[in-house]
């Protein structure tokens, strides 16, 4: 149970990453570190104990595995975080261009 | 077992608040690499090959594109006072992280225990998987066969990114008659 919580913890920093920080590249990262947080747990609720991947290998047709049905669905998930992550980079890229600093707070101040 | 997998997320916490403390851009950034790569040692331990081969793929261009804008754009770390309205900002965020803990609390009864869980909707995919989808791996199966359409729906939304990564760096716009 101490794993689970631990998991939640790491999702606790990112979000404070995203609520507190003032720097794109900051709250960037706290979401990238969210995205990870959750991927994790999912893939712990899925695993089983001296469970082997599951992979059907001769020998192994009748072997305990752990659950594939997360692991599908988490590397589904790991393609979408790196195509957001990569769009939001670029969009910090411009507005860096454009106002020539990553604090959110003078990005509101030079609107208009 | 379990009690790598502690030392490993204690690393990865570090990490994170490393990450998101540092004074500079570059090491905070380098710093985050230190959570991917954990997350693949965790992958490969919690037997799941396909994901730790796919994260290891994925944190390697993450990183090569945050170290890229960091070293393109700035290094440094916003220097200015927090003003007095970051308060308020701070006491929301701590009501909404309470919020969140409370439910995580309220959920945690409905979990199994680490380790004791019981594969309901998967029976079907590890005893038919291999006939049904000619795939000895499983989780190749669940992807590309009983679950295709969502994968369908993955590479749209990824090359829908691209798309957008595409236009919002292109240097070069039409030129003006």
């Amino acid at each position: 149970m101490i794993v689970f919580i631990l998991c939640v913890l790491l999702f606790l920093v990112g979000l404070y990453g995203v609520l507190i920080k003032r720097n794109l590249i900051k709250i960037i990262i706290g979401l990238a570190i969210m995205e990870y947080s959750v991927n994790l747990f999912l893939i712990l609720v899925g695993y089983r104990d001296k469970g082997t991947s599951p992979i059907v290998t001769k020998g192994l047709e009748n072997a305990l595995f752990v659950d594939p049905l997360p692991q599908a669905m988490v590397l589904t998930a790991i393609v979408i975080g790196v195509a957001t992550t990569a769009l939001l980079l670029g969009i910090a890229v411009m507005i860096y261009k454009k106002y020539g600093t990553f604090n959110i707070r003078k990005i509101n101040e030079l609107k208009g | 077992m379990e009690i790598l997998l502690i030392v490993l997320f204690i690393l990865m916490i570090a990490g994170a608040i490393y990450a998101l403390e540092a004074k500079d851009l570059l090491s905070a950034v380098v710093s985050y690499g230190i959570v991917g790569f954990g997350l693949v040692i965790c992958f490969l331990l919690l037997q799941a090959p396909d994901l730790a081969i796919v994260q290891i793929v994925v944190e390697t261009i993450t990183l090569i594109i945050m170290i890229a804008v960091v070293l393109n754009t700035t290094r440094e770390e916003i220097k200015d006072k927090v003003p007095q309205s970051m308060i308020v900002y701070a006491v929301l965020g701590l009501i909404f992280m309470f919020g969140f803990i409370y439910f995580f609390i309220l959920s945690l009864n409905g979990l199994s225990e680490f380790g004791k869980h019981a594969t309901r909707m998967a029976t079907e995919y590890i005893q038919g998987g291999v006939k049904g989808s000619g795939s000895i791996n499983l989780v190749t199966g669940v992807v590309l066969d009983y679950r295709g359409y969502d994968t369908l729906g993955e590479i749209t939304i990824l090359f829908t990114a691209v798309i957008g990564v595409l236009t919002v760096l292109r240097s070069r716009g039409r030129k003006k008659e």
